[in-house]
């Protein structure tokens, strides 16, 4: 369980990272938190010639509010989202999703920006920045490009990010103080890939619900937007049963769910149902906290 | 001053907790060679080739071995008395000669100047293999697994009474069928192994060996071909055994004969992906079992038919499994008419072995979840039907008339009744049962459940130990056993400090060195606290008579009236501040008369009988009607081990086994597709309790019923935790679902157990 021998180069900057992508082509592979590439390297799953560490790449790990949006950098870790970083409804969502995600030591070394590259389909990341339609900021010696979450996941592990791109940067909107946000996962362990995940959140203004947002993981290959069930949501108030009738309504727009041995298709939609519904109660109960 | 029975500080724990272990990845010798295993990526299927020219090539590669080069070496025996009927013929070579078996069965062995080096070239090696069709399915009908070789090498029938007749005049008949899934003991340190040969003795020999150094050094030293002072083992450090780690598997055999063969030493450590499919799997049997039952739920006969699955190879542990699961199924019950036919099956997986509680926590879930169906059937409370079949205390001493090797087999003594009591009473059953019933009532699923088991171990045949004492007063207790961490150093020194009088702490104690006692037994079937506790005992005796001899000239008293505490030997009779002598210096006087270095008294004890002891597990969940995810609330364990020496350590082994189990009944499961691809090669989808999944486990060491089968009257502690996991938590499930007995396998995953919440009442 030890890799096959690789070339290891650092970059300290993204520039420099996007160049030495450009030099290497596909064989050369970002080295991030680790988390995710390592494990495959040492099932020799993966055998890349070429690892760059951007871990030292300068100024690669923030949180910024800047106007309305929210800007992460690439090489912010997971467990730093564990402690409230900025203000705001999204801001209070990130702890209550970050322990989610696998344990402390992996947490200590993976990445926002690992997460997003490595795609899984059950990754909290993930289904959050699909949820808020986060745009996903590339470099490459070509220069920055962004791409909107609805064609950044293309299908399991796989992006829209070219081999010579790196991922640098992350924008989610900075959710107004009316939006209360909610997280719900199932799986068979602490700390395990999800087999089902659910990221809700609306906008209430005088008790009625006037925009909201509903991310599935770990449903499907790739995080997917129940823009169905946010119909749903639209104009009413909250209760129970809207809840309810949001969760049958993003278990119904759901497409091609996965089927393994953790969990049928058939399973996968009726949890979809309830990971939804209980997204949702965690967002309200959330906003009335607040 | 007495420390049996005393919950003293482990003396294993000071080199562990400040990093002076010595585990098989902290051993090297100069010079060594690294190995690794090139194992098979199919099946089954016959090998065209193994071109190993590329690796051979690689820089810093000594050689690669494949079958040929290993083919005057025999396949690996079974342990005397373990083989039946055609097992034999099933036996696995160290290297693949012609057909690959499973996913993992050994083709090719690399030898490198490094670990990573001999990885890469692994790596390299091409086998060509022409797959064949695989046979995955247990319950198959039986057809042919290699030529001359039934799927079905052999079919067994364990019994007493008349069955037939019991089930003729039946009140009532409940069957059903109840499977345990694959999984096994997975130590989180992987197998390891470091051979190397000493010129200077003219010997091999092999550190990090593990559990049973003795009985592997006889089976070695046989397929090496050596004679036996011509092998030595010595036990390591030991991150966790399990009946797993410490067998002889090929890998073993590998790097000893590479280190005799190449005259260099040769190291080798497993890596996780390999430890789960080349260590021993477990525990897969599928039971069609049914009861012949009176009104009160009283059993009258029992009649089981059960598949096991063996693998693609006998291993070590021959039949063993199957047939304690055939004698340990009717458990602590009475069960006047039994009959247990059993079918050991080959298919293409990795070959199985036992695991912490062989036979045992497979047939407890059997034999429990039969006795909710009964339960059920009839309408009875699930705990009155335990209680009209347990054993009753004035049947004890208990025979079970089978001939388990000539015998039958003896409940030595107990009170079972009287035990599970103190249980409920400890746990508060009645107020936890009106409890969970409350949150039924208010539309939870939540349940609790007791049920009970029965344990066996501290094995014979015999143990030795040399009790030995220096002039200074130091004593060194030498034994053949072994210690998997279950802190049979801190056991084997309470009993002879007891014995001599003297402080545990200062006593080292000697396990798993050929070198330094010509017989031993290892650490297996719960034994080292009963046979090597008891054999320790007698050899202290003998050193505590020669001492008071001894102090008897110098205090000019008759031995008889003389004690020894505290490490001093004074008159018993005598007011403090009598006359008296040290143990060192009686020990000192002793050698300066005798001109020898040490006082040293070895002792056999020999046991043909096993104990058993009565136990007894509580578990309380509760389960998410819209996932089907269950939660662990509470478990507990009762257990009478008749006499704790160390009640601390007990709970320990209970506490860790019911961990275990808990896995096993919830998550642990060796899965494979339809073309025997193993699907659970990672901790990614292995998946092993944490402490995020456990509560914790409260324990309740009884020390109702010493054994009779030992002067100390020691019964065995190593198993229980675990034996009866798997069916409290199924029972739980069903009493939490409203469905009692309805859980008829494990693990129950959520898919499992939403099957049965869709399925029909
Ligand atoms: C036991 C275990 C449990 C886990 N459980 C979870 C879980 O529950 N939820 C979850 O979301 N994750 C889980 N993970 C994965 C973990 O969150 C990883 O940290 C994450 O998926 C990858 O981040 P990383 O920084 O470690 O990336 P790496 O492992 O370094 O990289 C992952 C992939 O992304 C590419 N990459 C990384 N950064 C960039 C970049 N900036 N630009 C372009 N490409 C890049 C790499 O080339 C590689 O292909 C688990 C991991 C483990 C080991």
């Amino acid at each position: 369980m030890k890799p096959a021998p690789f070339e290891y180069v650092i970059a300290e900057s993204w520039d420099a990272a996007a160049a030495l992508l450009a030099e290497h082509g596909d064989d050369a592979v970002i080295l991030a938190g680790g988390q995710s590439l390592v494990p495959v390297m040492n099932f020799r799953l993966a055998q890349p010639a070429v690892l760059v560490d951007v871990n030292p790449v300068a100024d690669g790990a923030y949180l910024r509010i800047d106007a309305d949006r929210l800007r992460v950098g690439a090489l912010t870790r997971h467990v730093r989202f564990e402690a409230p970083q900025v203000g705001g409804p999204l801001g209070a969502l990130f702890p209550r999703v970050a322990r989610h995600i696998a344990h402390l030591p992996i947490r200590m070394r993976g990445t926002f920006g690992g997460s997003l590259a490595h795609a899984d389909p059950a990754s909290e990341w993930c289904t959050l920045a699909r949820t808020f339609d986060a745009v996903m900021v590339a470099r490459s010696v070509r220069g920055d490009r962004r791409i909107d979450a609805s064609d950044y996941f293309q299908a399991a592990l796989v992006n829209d990010l070219a081999d010579d791109e790196v991922l640098r940067e992350i924008e989610l909107p900075a959710l107004g103080p009316d939006w209360a946000c909610g997280f719900a996962e199932f799986n068979r362990r602490a700390g395990d890939f999800a087999i089902v995940q659910s990221v809700a959140a609306f906008e209430l203004h005088d008790g009625r619900i006037v925009d909201a947002r509903i991310g599935i993981g770990g449903a499907a290959e790739v995080p997917w937007r129940a823009d169905t069930a946010e119909a749903v949501l639209a104009g009413a108030i909250p209760s129970a049963s809207l809840f309810e009738e949001a969760g049958a309504a993003a278990a119904e727009s759901v497409g091609e769910l996965m089927t393994d041995r953790q969990a049928s298709a058939e399973m996968r939609r009726d949890l979809v149902r309830v990971m939804v519904s209980r997204a949702l109660e965690d967002a309200l109960a959330a906003g009335v906290e607040r | 001053m007495t420390v049996i029975g005393k919950s003293v500080p482990r003396l294993e724990d000071r080199a562990l907790l400040t990093g002076m272990g010595r585990f098989a990845g902290d051993r090297n010798f100069d010079g060594q060679l690294h190995m690794r295993v090139v194992r098979s990526t199919v099946a089954h299927g016959r090998i065209v080739s193994v071109d190993t020219g590329a690796a051979a090539a690689m820089p810093g590669v000594h050689a690669v071995w494949t079958g040929a080069d290993v083919a005057d070496i025999p396949p690996i025996d079974l342990r005397p008395g373990s083989a039946l009927q055609d097992l034999e013929k099933c036996r696995q070579h160290i290297l693949v000669q012609e057909i690959v078996r499973y996913v993992g069965d050994p083709v090719a062995a690399v030898f490198a100047d490094d670990p990573h080096r001999a990885e890469d070239a692994a790596e390299l090696v091409w086998a060509e293999i022409e797959e064949l069709p695989p046979v995955v399915g247990l319950m198959d009908p039986p057809g042919e697994f290699a030529p001359g070789v039934s799927t079905e090498p052999a079919v067994f029938e364990k019994g007493y009474g008349d069955v037939d007749a019991a089930f003729a005049a039946a009140a009532h008949i409940v069957e059903c069928e109840l499977s345990v899934g694959r999984h096994a003991g997975v130590p989180l340190e992987t197998r390891g192994a470091l051979a190397i040969w000493n010129d200077a003795e003219a010997r091999l020999e092999f550190h990090a060996a593990a559990k049973i150094p003795h009985t592997n050094r006889i089976a070695l030293a046989a397929l090496l071909g050596l004679e036996l002072d011509q092998l030595h083992l010595f036990e390591g450090h030991v991150g966790g055994g399990f009946g797993v780690r410490g067998e002889i598997y090929p890998d073993e055999v590998l790097v000893n004969l590479a280190a005799m063969h190449f005259r260099r030493p040769v190291k080798w450590i497993e890596d996780r992906m390999e430890h789960l499919v080349a260590a021993n799997h477990s525990r897969e049997q599928t039971h069609r079992i049914r009861a012949a039952v009176d009104a009160d739920g009283l059993v009258r006969a029992i009649d089981d038919e059960f598949w096991f699955n063996q693998g693609a190879y006998a291993r070590t542990h021959g039949a063993t499994v199957p047939t304690v699961s055939a004698t340990m199924l009717p458990g602590p019950y009475k069960v006047p008419a039994y009959r247990a036919k059993g079918h050991i099956r080959l298919t293409n997986v990795t070959p199985a072995g036992t695991y912490r509680g062989p036979g045992r926590y497979e047939t407890s879930f059997v034999r429990e979840g039969l006795l909710d169906r009964i339960a059920a059937e009839l309408g009875l409370d699930p705990l009155d039907v335990r209680r009209v079949n347990l054993v009753a205390p004035d049947e004890m001493p208990y025979e079970r008339p089978f001939e388990v090797g000539g015998k039958p087999i003896q409940y030595d003594s107990g009170d079972y009744p009287k035990s599970l009591q103190r249980f409920l009473d400890h746990i508060g059953y009645d107020a936890l049962r009106r409890d969970m019933a409350a949150r039924r009532e208010a539309g939870e699923m939540a349940g609790a459940a007791v049920i009970c088991f029965l344990e066996l171990g501290g094995d014979g045949p015999f143990d030795d130990v040399r009790v030995e004492m220096a002039a200074d007063g130091a004593v060194e207790v030498v034994t053949g056993v072994a210690s998997v961490g279950q802190g049979a150093e801190t056991v084997i020194a309470q009993v002879c400090a007891e014995t001599l009088g003297i402080d545990y702490a200062g006593i080292t104690v000697t396990h798993g060195q050929t070198d330094r006692i010509e017989r031993g037994q290892g650490a297996r079937a719960s034994r080292v606290t009963v046979m090597t506790g008891n054999a320790t005992h007698k050899a202290a005796l003998g050193v505590r008579a020669i001492l008071l001899e001894t102090a008897a000239g110098l205090l000019q008293t008759a031995a008889e009236e003389l004690e020894i505490s505290g490490g001093t030997i004074r008159v018993a009779a005598a007011p403090e501040g009598g006359p008296s002598v040290t143990v060192a210096d009686a020990a000192a006087e002793t050698l300066r008369a005798s001109s020898g270095d040490r006082i040293a008294v070895e002792e056999t004890f020999e046991n043909d009988r096993a104990t058993y002891s009565f136990g007894a597990q509580m578990a309380a969940v509760s389960v998410d009607p819209r996932t089907a995810g269950v939660t662990v609330e509470r478990f507990a364990v009762a257990y009478d081990i008749g006499r704790a020496v160390n009640p601390m350590l007990v709970e320990g082994q209970l506490v860790g086994g019911a961990v275990q189990g808990i896995g096993g009944a919830l998550l642990e499961e060796f899965l494979y597709d339809e073309a025997g691809q193993p699907l659970s090669v990672t901790f990614a989808d292995y998946l092993m309790p944490t402490a995020m999944e456990v509560p914790d486990v409260e324990c309740l060491v009884l020390e109702e019923a010493p054994s009779t089968t030992n002067p100390l009257g020691l019964k065995s502690g190593g198993d229980p935790g675990i034996t009866g996991a798997g069916a409290a938590i199924a029972a739980a499930i069903g009493e939490a679902i409203g469905r009692p007995g309805s859980v008829a396998r494990l693990p129950v995953s959520p898919m499992r157990l939403r099957e049965i919440l869709t399925g029909p009442a």
